[in-house]
């Protein structure tokens, strides 16, 4: 185990950066789609239902077959998997978002209004602050459920640390799939732990903190 | 100074296919402490809510000063008007002080004016700055938190206060407490026209300089308290008093 980590680190290394850089490229733009969907549809409970189903069935296409049916459009690459793991994680964001923002007490909104603040103030001082904590607890829903379907990315040749595994499986070498299996475990646990802190930090600077 | 504050004409509101208020029309003086009293369904939170617009009528006209709500700026129109609604609503992630400066706030005022208005606020409703400023709503009791609700309404010195049913998840005694606390800011705010919806008749009668009785989406009667009192016009206005006098009756028994 060890030796293998001595002769090949730097191209552990590299794929799990490779890995990162996907799955962070994607989340950031998944995000800000959520951001913008959930703007624009924050009164429209019908389109964002709509919406939320659409991704859902989007959601429940295997990767496998999700990577395989976009390599005609996009080729292989990483282009490809950036668009299938946006999609996969805007589901799950979206959800979430949605479930906090409807979970804010209406009497809330509605004394918002009722002092004259407009949509935009409404949702930026009254909704989006209010609905953070599950906003967080989306993304990393979401990351995490990503990081894991990136592996397979790598049999579009997009890279990461699929690569080491399929590697491993296909010259059979148990360590190889081993160190391919725990970092992406740590890439995992690390990520989390950085999503932690910033939510700590953002929730204290908005006086949201347990 | 007889000016009309609040001027329904002919109003009219449906949900769905239901009529909930009928061809209603009335009038309230500039300054009046005006109670709202129905029971649930009646019309009463719908007819406030129709001042700032929160509901939109199916008809007729609604003036405010004078001038017809829809000719101004919704926002505009609201920011204008104190609003208080049904157990709070206070924003619970922010601080007392936050909550109260929102409307100033939106308004663009500079940080020292709203740090003195605020100041002078929470001095009226009997919460010091300096103890309950930085706390959030959640660490206040209901009582407090409606005393804020109150506070942060009045904030921008609305001319119009909105308040709907604002005491009705405390206890008796806070309640009662409230009740004198609401009646003396209205008069120590000269000027100010409160329209004050609630289903609490002792409340209603104690409060308002008139009370509008409503059943059905439509005026039972409305006049003062002593008015109605000697001179019920309507049988759910009669059949509303007795209520009260049975239960006098049940209490002077008991004693």
């Amino acid at each position: 185990m060890i030796d293998y980590w001595s002769y090949y680190h730097t191209r552990l290394i590299d794929a799990a950066l490779m890995h990162l850089q996907l799955v962070t490229i994607s989340l950031v733009a998944a995000l800000i789609i959520a951001m913008l969907v959930i703007f624009t549809c924050i009164n429209k409970d019908k389109w964002l239902s709509g919406l939320i189903y659409f991704f859902s069935a989007l959601y429940s296409v295997p990767s496998y077959a999700f990577f395989a049916l976009l390599i005609p459009l996009t080729g292989l690459g990483t282009t490809t998997a950036i668009i299938v793991l946006t999609l996969y994680s805007e589901y799950v964001l979206l959800r979430t978002f949605s479930t906090g923002i409807r979970q804010i007490d209406p009497l809330i909104i509605e004394s918002a209004r009722g002092m004259g603040m407009t949509d935009r103030q409404v949702f930026f001082k009254i909704q989006l602050p209010l609905s953070s904590k599950s906003i967080f607890s989306g993304i990393r829903l979401a990351l995490t459920s990503i990081i894991g379907i990136a592996t397979i990315a790598a049999t579009i040749n997009a890279g990461g640390l699929g690569t080491i595994l399929f590697d491993g499986l296909r010259t059979q070498s148990i360590e190889t799939i081993i160190w391919g299996a725990v970092l992406t475990i740590i890439l995992c646990i690390f990520s989390n732990v950085v999503l932690r802190l910033i939510e700590k930090i953002t929730l204290r600077n908005l006086e949201l903190g347990d | 100074m007889s000016n009309s504050a609040v001027k329904f004409k002919n109003v009219e509101k449906k949900f769905a296919a239901e009529t909930i208020i009928e061809k209603l029309s009335f009038e309230v003086e500039d300054g009046e402490f005006i109670t709202i009293l129905g029971s649930s369904g009646s019309g009463k939170t719908t007819t406030l809510k129709m001042i700032n617009r929160l509901v939109e009528p199916d008809g007729g006209t609604i003036e405010v000063n004078g001038q017809s709500i829809e000719q101004i700026d919704l926002i505009e129109l609201r920011r204008n008007i104190g609003y208080v609604v049904q157990q709070i609503g206070l924003f619970p992630h922010l601080t007392i002080e936050k909550n109260i400066a929102t409307v100033p706030e939106l308004l663009g005022w500079d940080k020292e004016k709203i740090l003195v208005r605020v100041k002078e606020l929470m001095e009226l409703v009997k919460l010091p700055y300096e103890q309950y400023g930085k706390r959030h709503p959640k660490q206040l009791s209901g009582g407090q938190q409606q005393r804020v609700g109150v506070a942060r309404a009045l904030a921008a010195n609305p001319q119009i206060m909105l308040l709907d049913e604002p005491f009705g998840a405390v206890d008796a005694i806070t309640r009662k407490e409230l009740q004198k606390q609401i009646k003396s800011i209205h008069k120590e705010l000269s000027g100010k026209t409160f329209l004050f919806v609630t289903h609490d008749i002792n409340e209603a009668f104690y409060l308002g300089d008139k009370v509008m009785i409503m059943n059905n989406g439509e005026i039972s009667q409305y006049d003062t308290p002593k008015n109605i009192v000697t001179n019920p016009k309507t049988d759910f206005v009669k059949e509303l008093l007795d209520t009260i006098y049975e239960e006098e009756a049940l209490w002077r028994e008991l004693k």
